[in-house]
């Protein structure tokens, strides 16, 4: 977990770490993990910044009904990180704005 | 609800405050008159809340070509309605005029609508179009996929954002002193001694004119003044995506993407009644038609969809009408409310203040549906 | 296209969907249960079968006693698609879903009843900065806990009031994280208003105990508990450094980066908005939810709701409400004759009215200020997907938006994402303080699907045409 993470972790049960790749960073994150989760244990904080104004935006609800943790995973832009579990070899980008249409 | 009504008399009541009616009660306050505007619920149905936004003029017309050449003569005073409004209110609605797309998925569709504009501009020479085929296309739309066969151009067409219309007309009429009523569904109109009274409620209220404009509303309030308002409903289904960044500069007949870069999709027009909601059937069938000519459209996501209801005459074509057996009391109704804005506004309203009745509107009398 | 036909579709595993579904299978119905989550719990059993804690007793008891559920559920034949959103129910009440898992695919379901079990979401709680990254839900950290094992790094502030709120400090203390301080803006004088409620409350005296435990233990733990917090600003350039409060009348400050809030849950009434479900707005928890029948059936005819989407009742409530929505769709069905029915029924509607019971003084008691539920700072974002703010909301009321609908169509307040769910409940209080009126008579968002967003590419496959073609433009009269 990153210095400037906002969290830190409690002692788990051992069920192994994934490699998710964030902005093109490798990091090794815990099994079972939600990709927002992931993003808040390596910071930095914001995972967006917002269509409307670019302001920055960071998870907040952790259940999929603010719609503030909207990152691109695997090439799909705009996807719930929180309701996504992490898997091995994920690729995670943080979104600048409105997707592009490609 | 009861309504305090300034009791002395207003100029004109306009009847309803969508587009049709906002558009000319603005026209009215803007040259002077005391206006009010009585309109219907916050959940009231509201043709007006779900536009497209085309200011489109391409391939109107067919059975009657004056109303091309009417939704041609709101096109080309559009420009200059959106920058009143922007000067008064400092809204920008957003309307730009680049020309507009009506795309063909295959070679015998794009030689029928060539044929149809064909006969529209020799009709009406301003009626100006050009066939593209695929390639042409592709200069113009880079976004265009593989499967289409063409499509027509005309420099007569544009877009806008029908919302923000409507509030710019909001703050520009009330900027004029225009009174505003919601919650004031009028129950019934009174001709009283060559003026009206209108009942709200309780309360009622009086005005020199009258102007009906409350859409599906009007069928049963036109007969009140000697009017005929045969209009029923059509639903319409449209989708809204969610922003991507600009791929698509110009508008198409059923897919347009906005300033803010949703992209929005329609349309269907079904004939289900009072029935304003969405289906899964149709919802998909718009889908197909986006993704048909706009395969980059696929995995872009659906953010919101509605399904809003026309107000149709039986042929489609507006009425504009004073009553004769009450002079003063005037029908209104269109189904192309954001295209004709501009004309309701800088043409009807006048009209209704006396002056003259464009022949162009010769072809909008309600008598022409009388057996 | 697949359509799936069912006996009973339940919409949501959480304790009331776990609970309606094992009922159902009880009297042999084919039923299906999904949820959008990975693992079956909701939100207040989150992760309870999978637990990532090395030691998930910090969590409390209550937590773990929804390990048998969960387990029971798990171990039953009842079919369970997780991973699976249901984002449109049309007015022929076929459920359109799109599965996410491996296999994907998107699909119909005819389902001759619905239970829908979606729960609740946290109250919105619009104070200037609340959409800083620092800034989170109780519930969303309290989530991380459960869900990932993570806690907050440094002491931190919890603002609002609210059982969850005081169960998660609780959570905290026993799990060794600091808490910087309280901001408790719970009113002066509820708890005062409460008491009138003590007589149901203490038909249900576990609650009021664990109530009281928790409150002891947060102050034996010698927790900074400020209350009658009358205002919250949260300030920062690009996230939160610092929290000013006010109390009787003088602005403090905290330094802090993470800044959790919460004001209570709020049923989630999307998909029985967009079916057309008729609502009554409740007062005493001021909020909205569907009018229900006595087995939680809504005013469309097989739909049924179960649990907190129902009106907030809590987790132990929620399983008979499920039982009780199932029981009815089974009568229903045919599969289960009335005395059987009311038989079974009978002690679950007496444990039901246990748990209702303290409700009234809960509600009383944590009763959600004016000033937080009607910014008074213009300043203030209402709609945060839009960015929408308190100022531009009440400069729609003047130009005459007497509604949230209108409202919207000229603000875009509750076009995003969200579809209001952050909002609808702000600008429907804001636009009746400004009116003068009760919130019920001033509306709500018109809901459409999709529930949540779908691509284009799934809702073209969602449901085919007869021939597969593309549809073409009607042909209007010209």
């Amino acid at each position: 977990m990153q210095n400037d993470s906002l969290f830190k972790t409690l002692p788990r049960v051992a069920d192994g770490t994934v490699r998710v790749f964030i902005d093109g960073m490798p990091y090794q994150v815990p099994r079972g993990l939600n990709v927002a989760a992931a993003l808040l244990a390596n910071g930095p904080l914001a995972c967006r910044t917002t269509v409307v104004s670019g302001a920055e935006r960071a998870p907040f609800c952790m259940m999929g009904v603010c719609f503030d943790c909207l990152v691109e995973i695997d090439g799909v832009p705009n996807r719930q990180g929180c309701m996504t579990p992490v898997q091995d070899g994920m690729r995670v980008r943080r979104m600048q704005g409105a997707r592009s249409i490609a | 609800m009861q309504k305090n009504f300034d009791t002395s008399d207003y100029d004109v009541a306009v009847v309803g405050g969508g587009l049709v009616g906002m558009a000319i009660a603005f026209g009215l306050a803007k040259r002077g008159r005391k206006v009010i505007v009585c309109d219907g619920e916050d959940n009231s149905l509201r043709a007006a809340r779900g536009n497209f936004g085309l200011v489109w003029v391409q391939g109107k017309g067919t059975k009657c070509t004056n109303y091309a050449r009417w939704s041609l003569h709101s096109a080309d005073t559009w420009q200059g309605f959106s920058d009143d409004l922007e000067a008064r209110t400092g809204v920008s609605v957003g309307f730009e005029r680049p020309g507009g797309f009506n795309i063909a998925l295959q070679p015998d569709e794009l030689a029928a609508k060539a044929a149809t504009m064909q006969g529209l501009f020799e009709a009406e020479p301003r009626l100006k179009y050009e066939v593209l085929d695929r390639k042409a296309l592709a200069e113009r739309l880079p976004a265009i996929g593989p499967d289409v066969a063409g499509a027509i151009y005309s420099p007569n067409d544009g877009h806008v954002n029908p919302l923000y219309t409507l509030r710019a007309l909001f703050a520009a009429y009330e900027q004029a002193g225009g009174e505003y009523a919601p919650n004031a569904n009028v129950s019934a109109i009174t001709p009283s001694g060559g003026a009206f009274r209108l009942t709200v409620g309780d309360s009622t209220l009086n005005a020199g004119r009258v102007v009906l404009a409350a859409g599906l509303g009007n069928r049963t309030l036109a007969p009140m003044v000697g009017l005929s308002a045969p209009v029923k409903p059509l639903r319409g289904q449209i989708l809204v995506t969610e922003r991507v960044q600009p791929f698509l500069a110009y508008p198409t007949i059923y897919v347009r993407q906005t300033v803010e870069g949703s992209v929005m999709v329609g349309d269907s027009a079904e004939d289900v009644g009072f029935d304003d909601n969405v289906t899964p059937d149709v919802l998909g069938d718009i889908a197909r038609r986006a993704i048909a000519p706009f395969p980059i459209l696929k995995n872009v996501r659906l953010v919101r969809a509605w399904g809003a209801l026309r107000v149709m005459t039986p042929d489609g074509l507006p009425i504009y009408e004073e009553s004769t057996a009450h002079p003063g009391a005037f029908l209104a109704t269109c189904h192309s409310g954001v295209t004709l804005a501009a004309a309701h506004c800088e043409t009807i309203a006048p009209w209704i203040l006396g002056a003259d009745r464009p022949t162009l509107l010769d072809s909008f009398y309600a008598k022409r549906f009388a057996v | 296209m697949t359509l799936k036909h069912l006996d009973l579709l339940v919409i949501g595993a959480g304790p009331a969907g776990i609970a309606a579904g094992l009922e159902a299978q009880r009297h042999g119905l084919d039923t299906l249960v999904l949820d959008e989550n990975a693992y079956p719990g909701g939100q207040i059993y989150r992760s309870v079968s999978h637990s990532p804690l090395a030691d998930p007793s910090v969590l409390g008891a209550d937590y773990l006693r929804g390990r048998a559920l969960v387990d029971d559920f798990e171990r039953s034949s009842v079919a369970y698609w997780p991973q699976t959103l249901a984002w449109q129910i049309s007015q022929d009440k076929r459920v359109s879903v799109t599965r996410q898992d491996a296999g994907g695919g998107t699909l119909q379901i005819a389902a001759r009843a619905i239970v829908l079990a979606g729960g609740a979401q946290e109250r919105p709680f619009p104070v200037p900065g609340w959409t800083l990254p620092g800034v989170m839900g109780v519930g969303a950290a309290q989530t991380l806990l459960k869900a990932c094992a993570m806690v907050p790094q440094a002491p931190m502030v919890l603002a609002g009031c609210g059982p969850l709120l005081y169960l998660f400090a609780w959570q905290l203390i026993r799990a060794g994280v600091g808490i910087r301080a309280i901001l408790d803006t719970a009113e002066r004088g509820s708890y005062r208003a409460a008491l009138s409620h003590v007589g149901g409350a203490l038909r249900s005296p576990s609650y009021l105990a664990k109530g009281w435990q928790l409150l002891r233990a947060i102050r034996r733990a010698g927790v900074t508990h400020i209350k009658h917090v009358e205002a919250l600003r949260i300030v920062g350039e690009q996230q939160a450094e610092a929290v000013e409060y006010t109390v009787a009348g003088q602005v403090n400050r905290i330094e802090t980066s993470l800044v959790l809030l919460h004001q209570g849950v709020i049923p989630n009434t999307q998909i029985t908005r967009s079916i057309g479900c008729d609502h009554v707005w409740d007062d005493a928890q001021l909020c909205w939810r569907p009018r229900l029948d006595s087995w939680g059936e809504t005013s469309v005819p097989d739909i049924f709701v179960a649990g907190d989407g129902g009106g907030i009742a809590g987790a132990l409530a929620a399983e008979p409400s499920g039982r009780l929505a199932a029981l009815q769709a089974a009568h229903r069905i045919g599969q289960l004759d009335a005395a059987t029915r009311d038989s079974t029924a009978s002690p679950l509607r007496a444990e039901l009215a246990r748990h209702n019971a303290i409700r009234p003084f809960l509600d009383t008691l944590y009763r959600p200020a004016d000033g937080f539920r009607r910014p008074a700072a213009d300043d203030t974002i209402v709609c945060r997907c839009e960015e929408v703010t308190a100022g531009e909301i009440r400069a729609m009321a003047k130009l005459g938006c007497v509604g949230p609908n209108q409202t919207k169509s000229f603000s875009r307040c509750g076009m995003g994402p969200c579809q209001g769910r952050f909002c609808g409940a702000t600008v429907a209080e804001l636009l009746a303080d400004i009116q003068g009126k009760p919130v019920p008579e001033v509306g709500y968002y018109r809901i459409r699907p999709p529930i949540k967003p779908v691509t284009l590419g799934e809702l073209a496959v969602a449901v085919p045409s007869p021939d597969g073609s593309v549809l073409p433009r009607a042909e209007f009269p010209k």
